[in-house]
């Protein structure tokens, strides 16, 4: 038996010799490598974009809207009634033992002035509970207080947007805003969250205590209405249960009979998130599989190649058998040059699949996460393409008959 | 020294279900030194005679032994290790590998026998050197003359020191000339370097070079006789 430095210089002697053949025959397996790279860095892409969403909106979150309402035959849409109150969402942190926090929302949109500077946004009067439930800290001042809230304090949380819009560089803290011509007290910036699942600007946001809300800026329908509920679960799995536990709270708090329709709606965000997150990873996987296959193709083209090659170096293989090669031999110079053949492949394919990736985000604009698993997996894969395919030609070859391998014209 | 003897050697082909006897019952012994011609027309056995004493094939039934090893019984590796160790090998279509230097043809058998690369360096170049192919060492066999990628062939079965060198045809590929100058070369290899050589042919002329000459007819020895040189 002789040495694996030997035999890989004979094999990469054979390779040379046929340079288009070898090329050909690599490009097989660059480009199923590069496909595999490359579809998995965009699934992989579109998973994180899913991810950083769902951490955005807030993890375990339910939404609770009201229910609709018909006046004078107009069918009013969703959340037109005015069936939620402080109420509901005391009663639902109180007796919901599947939820963890509570922030109930009034809102609407308004003018807000700063000196000379006015900025129409999106105003939300909440409870402290709203940071938790929406994993959103303050990036400066303060957050108000349950106390705020139960004064209706004239105090404002600013989304950095607003900020922006309102105070340029300045340092907003201790500033006054004027809502609908209310001065409000700045004594906090909410750290930015970015775009929201629907492109939304998250950060175009005014947080005012809830009791201000209704009392002061948007009035209500009745004391106490609030316009949704948001709703932190503990986790995950506790999302069924507590849409099911809030669900029939609320039922009985509403006094609906069993034959009546809900007139609320409880909207489970995360677990609709988490669906699209699954679909983008069966994505993946399906993209995968495919470029796979390419890979697999690629791996035929190296056996089909060899065994053309087994073919036309009969005399070859006859000489050296001749000459003293043993089977072993014979049988590692051609599994050499398979797996040289797809370990080349595979580096070009991983520079490939990299540069591919990157033209992708950079001209689609597509996100796109090269993951170093899926260019290991890959790689390794077409090691094993080589192995695998190389074996049945190599088999081939030092199975061949030394004295007719002689006479192979 | 007794450096081939055969005992009732037989080797029987199928062929379309037809039994061919290619062999049948040779008993022969060959000495070590000795310069030996096989002749026969096509069909008459030599070449399945040689493929066994070379190595390359095993008998149906009787007797090979080289070196007083018995060879009939010996499979695959274990048969291709001794065909490394003690045969050379020259054809008649010379079976050097293309693209290949000369230099680096005369080192395959060193190769397989794990002589490391230095050594084999050495040896072939001193071979090719003795052979009178100084300077062609880099030449690649298409850039050779017929006789030079003949000699490069001796060069390769010579460099293992192998007990004995099987040629096949060595001439068949050859000009008159040149297949003189070779057949001269094999007779100083056996008077100068006491080497033991087996020709396979059918020419009168090239087998008058040997010292032996041994005619084989339908896979039997019909004739062995001592051929008296002037």
């Amino acid at each position: 038996m002789i040495g694996i430095p030997t035999t890989f210089k004979i094999s990469i002697r054979a390779l040379r010799v046929n340079k288009m053949r070898s090329g050909l025959t690599m490009l097989g397996i660059i480009i199923g490598v590069g496909a595999v790279i490359a579809m998995l860095a965009v699934g992989g892409g579109a998973r994180q974009k899913i991810a950083e969403q769902i951490a955005s909106m807030g993890s375990n979150l339910l939404i609770i809207l009201p229910g609709t309402t018909t006046a004078g035959g107009l069918r009013m849409g969703m959340g037109a009634a005015p069936t939620l109150s402080m109420g509901d969402a005391e009663a639902i942190r109180r007796e919901c033992p599947a939820v963890m926090e509570v922030a109930p929302n009034h809102n609407g949109v308004a003018q807000v002035v700063a000196g000379n500077v006015n900025w129409s946004t999106a105003i939300i009067g909440s409870t402290p509970g709203f940071m938790l439930v929406r994993d959103w800290p303050l990036e400066s001042g303060e957050p108000f207080t349950d106390q705020d809230v139960k004064s209706a304090t004239k105090v404002a949380l600013l989304g950095k947007t607003v900020v922006d819009n309102l105070f340029g560089a300045l340092d907003p803290l201790g500033q006054v805003i004027r809502i609908k011509k209310i001065p409000f007290l700045v004594i906090g910036v909410l750290s930015p969250k970015g775009q929201s699942t629907t492109g939304q600007d998250q950060d175009d946001v005014v947080y005012i205590p809830v009791t201000t809300a209704q009392k002061k800026i948007f009035g209500t329908a009745f004391p106490g209405m609030v316009r949704s509920i948001a709703v932190k679960a503990h986790s995950t799995e506790d999302l069924e249960r507590a849409d099911s536990q809030i669900t029939s709270l609320l039922r009985q708090r509403h006094r609906l009979g069993p034959r009546q329709d809900n007139d609320f709606t409880v909207r489970n965000l995360t677990q609709i998130m988490e669906a699209a997150e699954q679909s983008t990873r069966v994505m993946t996987l399906l993209l995968g599989a495919i470029a796979s296959v390419s890979l697999l193709v690629g791996g035929i083209g190296i056996m089909n190649i060899m065994l053309v090659s087994v073919t036309e170096r009969t005399r070859e293989i006859g000489i050296r058998m001749a000459v003293g090669a043993r089977r072993w031999d014979i049988r590692l110079q051609f599994m050499i040059e398979a797996l040289t053949l797809a370990i080349i492949g595979g580096l070009i394919g991983v520079i490939l699949g990299i540069s591919a990736s990157w033209l992708i985000s950079e001209f689609a604009g597509w996100s796109v996460v090269i993951s170093p698993v899926s260019v290991f997996l890959a790689f390794g894969f077409s090691g094993l393409v080589g192995i695998f395919f190389g074996f049945y030609p190599a088999y081939k070859a030092s199975e061949l008959n030394p004295i007719e391998a002689l006479r192979y014209e | 020294m007794t450096l081939v003897e055969t005992r009732k050697l037989c080797k029987t082909y199928k062929m379309d279900g037809v039994e061919v006897n290619a062999l049948s019952g040779v008993d022969l012994t060959i000495e070590q030194g000795e310069f030996v011609a096989i002749m026969g027309p096509s069909g008459s056995g030599k070449s399945t005679f040689m493929n066994i004493i070379g190595c390359l094939d095993n008998p149906t039934s009787g007797h090979c032994l080289i070196e007083g090893v018995d060879i009939a019984k010996l499979k695959g590796d274990d048969l291709t290790a001794l065909r490394n160790k003690k045969i050379g090998f020259v054809f008649q279509g010379f079976n050097l590998l293309a693209r290949t230097s000369a230099l680096e043809n005369v080192e395959l058998p060193l190769i397989y026998s794990g002589v490391n690369p230095r050594e084999r360096r050495k040896r072939a170049l001193a071979i090719l050197d003795e052979i009178g192919l100084k300077g062609r060492e880099k030449h690649h066999p298409n850039q050779l003359s017929g006789g030079q990628q003949q000699r490069v062939a001796i060069a390769r079965a010579l460099i293992n020191n192998a007990a004995v060198i099987f040629a096949d045809e060595p001439t068949g590929n050859l000009d008159t000339r040149t297949s003189v100058e070779i057949m001269e070369l094999f007779v100083k290899l056996n008077r100068d370097f006491n080497r033991t050589i087996i020709i396979v042919t059918h020419e009168r002329d090239i087998a008058n070079y040997c010292g032996r000459i041994i005619r084989f007819v339908d896979g039997r020895v019909v004739s062995d006789q001592l051929n008296i040189k002037s």
